[in-house]
């Protein structure tokens, strides 16, 4: 296991190089000269210079990504043109508000959503499967903006139950040392604030985890209903295993192979509908980060900011591909 | 006279399908004494293992247990209920399957899988069932019993695999061993010594076991008696002796016929023309009118009955209706 995951992650270095490089072309190629875009039209010569020099776009495009990655093997991913501060210090509240989030939304999406699955096999055809299938239907098919605009509009305007923006109160704020809040509320105590910090998270946790949930609910029950076909199965009943345990442990850890694939598939896109929903919740994730800095034109933001949301994208996959051979012997032996 | 360990009497299993019920088993009785290795032979599709599977309870929908009684010393099993059935299952009667390659589960360790029955029944705790579970894989002749405790059916060929599902079915010595085509899916001389580590366990423990296969060879070598089954009804039973001495069912003797012997060095092999109908396709006559070289009139009119052929071996066939048409049979054979 232990030479397998330092294969695995010797085989990441290429992969993040090769972002690397996407990222930095992709930034170029957008049209237009960024010093020009950023200053406006009533810019004058000597500030567009100066401003080029300053993001070293007057040099050679390849000097220009050498300093790129030598900057980031010191961990400087640039500096922000709005705010001027370095990207590396101010990224990490709005990573780990999104982290929050979404690791909420997806901890609860697989927790429903294997539980649903199973069940679902485990009882097929009774009332139960039939309600959470026809749930994971409407639940697949549901727009997560609309979702979103919905529970804002039942939730909070007319019963007035839960927030419909931010992660905080913000009269109440919460002092940040890990900016994961749930956490901070936690190691400080602040069991009042804990409360808040809950409030917020579940309007914008549905909204993102809902489609997961039906997904992995879904893919749970075929699966498992395919497992449960077969010979071991069998023979797990005729030592006289009781069904819980069946089910429990000799069919899901096989069942679980193909559940894992789109739970690795539905985390990296739950980053992607993560800027939806921040966009509707005003949540101050890396989403928002990006999507401000695009409107400003704060260049090292958007690459710095892609290239985070890329590497953790690609640390999903290792994780998924080291359980996998956690679950499946068989895997790391051939 | 001494009652049988297990009787089956009048057990009927039918298969609800979208193209109607199947009686897959239709009022089958015999009866296993203790210490008694019973034979069940027929070709495929007869209903062997659905019989086998009926006594375990183990028949999942569309299959369904509809009538019968089987008795396990004195007590009724289809009155039980699932947790007296658990009970039972691998304790009292163990099982064998036909598929050693599929029959173990993947992705658990040969140990963690042995010792799973061991506690449920013994209620021992780890390390006394784990000893107790190294014990069985020598018991069946398993080299490196200790290391085989730490690997998964994978890393094992089929032969061992099939060692340890007996080792597994024999581990709490239950009373009556069903053993579902063992060797079938293995090679020859394997098969050869798994049928007599079978054989010698049923000499050291008197365990009584049920032995099914569409191999005659195996319950020639194995068996006291012998029952025939044909689209799910029992043709013939008796004796093995006088079963292969005098069989007294035409399929019973192609049967026969139809197992290449060696020292005769028949070039080509004789085998039953036709394939076992579908239980349930025949209405009216003898199942296997279709394919018997002595039908007459009345076998496609009335179905037949098990009729005593002298001495207690039954034979569901009209030709023992009639002393002369009987003799029939007889100059086949010679
Ligand atoms: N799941 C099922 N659905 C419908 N019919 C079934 C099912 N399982 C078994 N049957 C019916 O029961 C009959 C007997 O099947 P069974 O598996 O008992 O045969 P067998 O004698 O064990 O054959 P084999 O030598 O191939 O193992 C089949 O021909 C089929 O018609
Ligand atoms: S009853 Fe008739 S058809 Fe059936 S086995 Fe006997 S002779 Fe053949
Ligand atoms: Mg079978």
């Amino acid at each position: 296991m232990l030479a397998y995951t330092i294969r695995r992650l010797l085989m990441l270095i290429p992969v993040l190089f090769g972002m690397t490089l996407i990222v930095f072309f992709m930034i170029r190629a957008i049209p237009g000269d960024p010093a020009q875009v950023i200053l406006g039209q009533q810019a004058t010569e000597e500030a567009i210079e100066s401003l080029t020099k300053r993001l070293g776009l007057d040099q050679p495009w390849y000097i220009q990504y050498v300093d790129y990655i030598k900057g980031l093997f010191t961990g400087d991913l640039g500096t922000s043109l709005r705010t001027s501060s370095e990207i590396s210090g101010e990224i990490w509240p709005y990573l780990a508000a999104t982290l929050e989030l979404s690791l909420v939304a997806m901890v609860i999406a697989i927790f429903i959503g294997v539980n649903a699955g199973i069940i679902s096999a485990w009882f097929q055809n009774s009332w139960f499967d039939y309600t959470a299938m026809v749930l994971a239907l409407v639940g697949v098919s549901m727009p997560v903006f609309w979702l979103g605009l919905m529970e804002q509009w039942a939730f909070s305007l007319e019963l007035g139950w839960l927030p419909s923006t931010g992660r905080e109160n913000v009269r109440n704020p919460v002092d940040a040392i890990t900016h994961l809040y749930l956490v901070d509320t936690l190691i400080q105590g602040r069991m009042d604030q804990f409360g808040e910090v809950v409030k917020h998270l579940i309007l914008p946790g549905i909204a993102l985890g809902t489609i997961p949930m039906a997904i992995i609910a879904r893919m749970t029950r075929s699966s498992m209903l395919e497992v449960m076909r077969s010979d071991f199965v069998r023979t797990a009943r005729a030592k006289g295993t009781r069904m819980f345990w069946v089910v429990y442990k000799h069919s899901l850890k096989n069942a679980f192979i193909p559940v894992l694939t789109v739970i690795g598939l539905q985390m990296g896109l739950l980053l992607g509908g993560a800027i939806l929903t921040e966009t509707i919740f005003g949540w101050p994730g890396i989403g928002r980060y990006i999507y401000d800095a695009i409107n400003f034109r704060d260049y090292p933001v958007i690459q710095s900011g892609i290239l985070v949301v890329a590497v953790i994208f690609v640390f999903i996959n290792l994780i998924v591909d080291l359980l996998y051979a956690a679950i499946d012997p068989r895997i790391k032996y051939n | 006279m001494e009652q049988p360990v297990l009787k089956v009497s009048g057990l009927e299993t039918h298969f609800f399908t979208d193209d109607g019920e199947i009686p897959a088993v239709d009022s089958v009785d015999f009866h296993v004494n203790k210490g008694e290795v019973l034979g069940i032979v027929g070709e495929s599709g007869s209903g062997k293992s659905v019989t086998s599977l009926s006594i375990m309870q183990l028949i999942s929908a569309p299959g369904k247990v509809v009538g019968g009684e089987i008795s396990y010393k004195g007590e009724n099993l289809l009155s039980k209920s699932e947790k007296e059935m658990r009970k039972i299952r691998g304790n009292e009667i163990g099982m064998i399957f036909q598929e050693p390659m599929t029959s173990l589960n993947p992705v658990f360790k040969i140990g963690n899988q042995l010792v799973e029955g061991i506690r449920i029944h013994k209620k021992w705790n780890k390390k006394d069932s784990w000893a107790h579970a190294i014990k069985f894989l020598k018991l069946v002749g398993l080299p490196r019993a200790e290391e085989l405790m730490n690997e998964y059916p994978h890393q094992l060929s089929g032969g061992m695999r099939q060692r340890v599902m007996i080792a597994m079915a024999m581990a709490c010595e239950p009373d009556v061993l069903i053993a579902d085509e063992p060797t079938t899916a293995l090679d020859v001389t394997i098969q050869a010594q798994i049928l007599e580590l079978m054989k010698k366990l049923n000499d050291d423990t008197d365990t009584s076991i049920i032995m099914i296969t569409h191999d005659l060879g195996v319950v020639a070598e194995m068996c006291d008696r012998i029952v025939v089954m044909y689209s799910g009804k029992i043709v013939e039973q008796g004796t093995t002796k006088e079963i292969f001495e005098s069989p007294k069912h035409p399929y019973t003797i192609g049967l026969i016929e139809s197992v290449p012997d060696v020292r005769t060095r028949k070039e080509r092999l004789y085998s039953i023309p036709g394939n076992v109908p579908k239980p349930g396709s025949i209405k009216t006559g003898c199942h296997f009118a279709p394919r018997c070289k002595f039908a007459f009139d009345k076998c496609t009119e009335v179905t037949p009955e098990l009729i005593d052929a002298g001495n207690g071996q039954m034979a569901r066939c009209w030709l023992h209706e009639d002393k002369e048409k009987a003799t029939l049979l007889e100059r086949v054979e010679s």
